[in-house]
């Protein structure tokens, strides 16, 4: 019995563990964060094409309470800083976010006064795609990167998450 | 509108002429000391100086000779080859006969302009917007706030005195070599005693 | 009661702030707010060298950045004076690649406006239709967005081989689809419902709120820059610029159909003229040499070598050039010093103007209307904010 239920997992526990990282990596919710050119890009994932549905991102939230993942796609600017985190905030545990395009990783073409020379400094980031803007396969490669942590690693996934 | 019938180009030529040789004298004559023409430039759309304080006087006449479109409104920065050193361009356009007139104003940093935006609507946003780029006030504009940058913004951005990176230009001016690292800098031989 | 549709919002098209004023369901003010997308182009391309400044303004109005180059550049060009040595071909190859840009937005219209008035189904089809449009760019440019590809004195690199190929093949496959989405959006009954009457706006106001573009279009006024004041040719192609006069959104998702098959028609005429020929003018001081050249001629070197450090010198003095971009007039004032780097870029924003007419389009509505009309006047926020 103490097997089952044994100090450092047992059995059950951790058979229901990985059911529930394969069930959370197989359906994550993004959140509509489209800032700039980046969220054409991000429709143009979901368009028919570089269909991101099929990988368990069925629905496309825009509240931040319904979702899981937040694509910041675009560049972050300066009157747009407190919307960032109180969006992020809002989030619920797992969360996890993907910064899309060189902007939104590191200010991007523009280095100045305006923009915010990458997202992380604002809130923590677990997969940074870059290009200008990404292609949709680079995004979904992200993607899957980020479903294979959380499948394997632990639950919370990503780099943020690790301290 | 205007006549398309006819060639454009023979169209846009003409619309140029008369202004050139009618609507600039007149306007000239009719501001005597307060408007000067200004030779055209590559684009060979007419200009003039204006003062601000003839400004809506100026806007108004055009306006009543058919000028109703006001196209653009626009702040330039001179600093430092001239003084007075802001600029403000108001290009109208008369749809009628497509010609075009760019007024140009001349002004000081604490020189205020008269605002058009009872006239043209559409100058109340773009006034903002200079306001907030250049800080050039604007007379008894409606709402003369920040609308780009973040209302405790210190500064005005598109000045040419103003650094391209803003306060982050001022954290780190000289950076040493060894400091400008993304891991500590360890100098193996000077710990060998030298 | 006081509501603010806040910049994180799935109805405002991109990054915008609404405050309205509310009496139950109907908007009594509205108070637009921009800025969240300030990106500092203009001031950032007063430190980059003309070339390199077509790379920032490349990326303002995300849904046209060939248009933006292309705008950018006939200003620059007219302020070197060297618009009439421009060679056939990369004239040629401007309007079909600006064309072609203007189908692909207009089509991001119609399928996110199908969107906020919740039809889901031309997201889809449009979508796919304007992906064939981003395959010829990415053959052509090497990018299927902001490829800077327009550059000052012609074109970036040659035109592909298949170009031809590539752009028949849309041709003749993009009317039958375009009338299927035709029939599926406007013969809607749901869909008239919803936009006749709605964010209706008489001529006088719409001159005097600035609106160019379509948004002046639905009103009764033909103005289109490539009617009045043409540039790259336009002149020669034989294209009508439709228009309607009740300045309503359904007149105004009618348009951007229409304007969609007149700029098939230019893009088919413009690709039978595709002449041969040089795709950049022929002037060492302002376009980089071929490769093969720079590698054996000690000339070519050299102007290699100050092309890229330091760039070419404009003539001083002040220059304005308006194109038609999907949303309007697109202006570019531009004031040169007489040195290698701008001194100002303004560009005259169309989107900008018509967000700020939101203040008069919306009172009167019901809230759900909301998203119609913000879709209905086409913004694009890199734009109204640069």
């Amino acid at each position: 019995m103490s097997d089952v239920f044994g100090k450092d997992g047992g059995f059950v526990t951790t058979t229901v563990d990985g059911f529930l990282r394969w069930s959370q990596a197989n359906s994550i919710w993004p959140l509509t964060f489209g800032l700039a050119c980046c969220a054409i890009e991000m429709m143009n994932l979901t368009a028919p094409r570089y269909d991101l549905a099929r990988f368990g991102s069925e629905a496309f939230r825009a509240s931040p309470r319904q979702a899981d993942l937040m694509i910041v796609s675009g560049r972050l600017c300066n009157k747009m800083v407190p919307v960032v985190k109180q969006v992020y905030q809002q989030m619920a545990e797992p969360k996890w976010v993907v910064a899309m395009g060189a902007c939104a990783s590191s200010g991007g073409v523009f280095d100045n006064y305006a923009v915010v020379q990458g997202v992380d400094n604002v809130i923590p980031v677990d997969v940074y795609v870059p290009g200008c803007p990404p292609v949709p396969e680079a995004v979904i490669d992200a993607i899957q990167k980020l479903r294979a942590r959380i499948a394997k690693d632990d639950p919370k996934g990503g780099i943020a998450s690790h301290g | 509108m205007a006549d398309l019938a006819l060639n454009p180009i023979e169209r846009a030529n003409a619309a140029r002429e008369n202004v050139n040789t009618v609507v600039i004298p007149q306007l000239t004559e009719a501001f005597a000391n307060k408007l000067e023409q200004i030779p055209p430039t590559n684009d060979q759309i007419p200009q003039v100086w204006a003062t601000p304080d003839s400004l809506r006087a100026v806007a108004l006449w055009l306006k009543d000779r058919g000028f109703a479109m006001l196209v653009d409104v626009a702040g330039v920065d001179y600093y430092p080859k001239r003084d007075p050193r802001f600029e403000v361009v108001y290009m109208f356009r008369d749809l009628k006969t497509l010609g075009m007139i760019r007024v140009r104003v001349r002004c000081t940093e604490k020189q205020a302009v008269p605002t058009l935006s009872d006239i043209w609507t559409m100058a109340d946003p773009a006034e903002r917007e200079i306001f907030d780029q250049f800080g050039i006030t604007f007379k008894n504009h409606p709402n003369l706030t920040r609308m780009l940058n973040p209302d405790d913004w210190e500064g005005h951005p598109l000045r040419r005195d103003y650094p391209l990176r803003g306060p982050r230009a001022l954290i780190n001016l000289e950076m040493p070599a060894d400091e400008n690292r993304y891991h500590g800098f360890v100098d193996e031989e000077s710990k060998d005693g030298k | 009661m006081q509501l603010s549709i806040g910049p994180h919002h799935p109805a405002t098209h991109g990054v915008l702030r609404v405050i309205l004023e509310l009496e139950g369901e109907i908007i009594a003010k509205a108070q637009p707010e921009t800025g969240f997308l300030h990106t500092g182009i203009e001031k950032n391309a007063e430190h980059l060298t003309w070339q390199q400044a077509n790379v920032v303004i490349d990326r303002m109005d995300y849904l046209n950045p060939l248009g933006n180059n292309c705008g950018y550049c006939l200003t620059v060009e007219k302020a070197l004076g060297i618009t009439d040595r421009i060679p056939a071909r990369a004239t040629v190859a401007r309007v079909i690649l600006m064309e072609l840009q203007r189908i692909a937005s207009h089509l991001v219209y119609i399928s996110t406006g199908g969107l906020d008035l919740g039809a889901i189904t031309p997201f889809f089809w449009g979508f796919d239709i304007r992906e064939q449009i981003l395959d010829i760019f990415e053959e052509t440019t090497g990018q299927r967005m902001n490829p800077s590809y327009i550059r000052i004195g012609g074109l970036a690199q040659d035109l592909p081989a298949n170009f031809k190929e590539m752009v028949h093949k849309f041709l003749k496959e993009t009317p039958g689809r375009m009338q299927d989405m035709r029939n599926l959006i406007l013969g809607n009954p749901i869909f008239i419902d919803r936009t006749r009457g709605v964010g209706k706006l008489p001529q006088e106001r719409a001159l005097a709120l600035g609106l160019t573009g379509h948004n002046l279009r639905v009103t009764g006024c033909d103005y289109d820059v490539r009617k009045y004041y043409p540039y790259c040719g336009y002149e020669k192609y034989d294209f009508k610029v439709p228009v309607y006069h009740n300045g309503d959104l359904n007149d105004r998702i009618a348009l951007r159909f229409d304007e969609v098959d007149e700029s098939l028609k230019i893009v088919k005429q413009a690709l039978d003229n595709l002449p041969d020929g040089r795709h950049v003018i022929d002037d060492r001081k302002l376009v980089l040499p071929p490769k093969e050249e720079v590698k054996e001629s000690m000339e070519a070197l050299i102007h290699h070598f100050k092309l890229v450090q330091y760039g070419f010198d404009v003539p001083a003095g002040e220059t304005y050039h308006a194109v038609e971009s999907p949303r309007g007039e697109l202006g570019f004032y531009i004031v040169s010093e007489g040195g290698n780097k701008p001194a100002r870029v303004r560009v005259r924003p169309p989107a900008f103007y018509a967000t700020y007419a939101l203040s008069e389009m919306l009172p009167g509505h019901f809230v759900a209307d909301m998203a119609g009309i913000i879709a209905g006047i086409d913004p694009v926020f890199g734009e109204v904010d640069r």
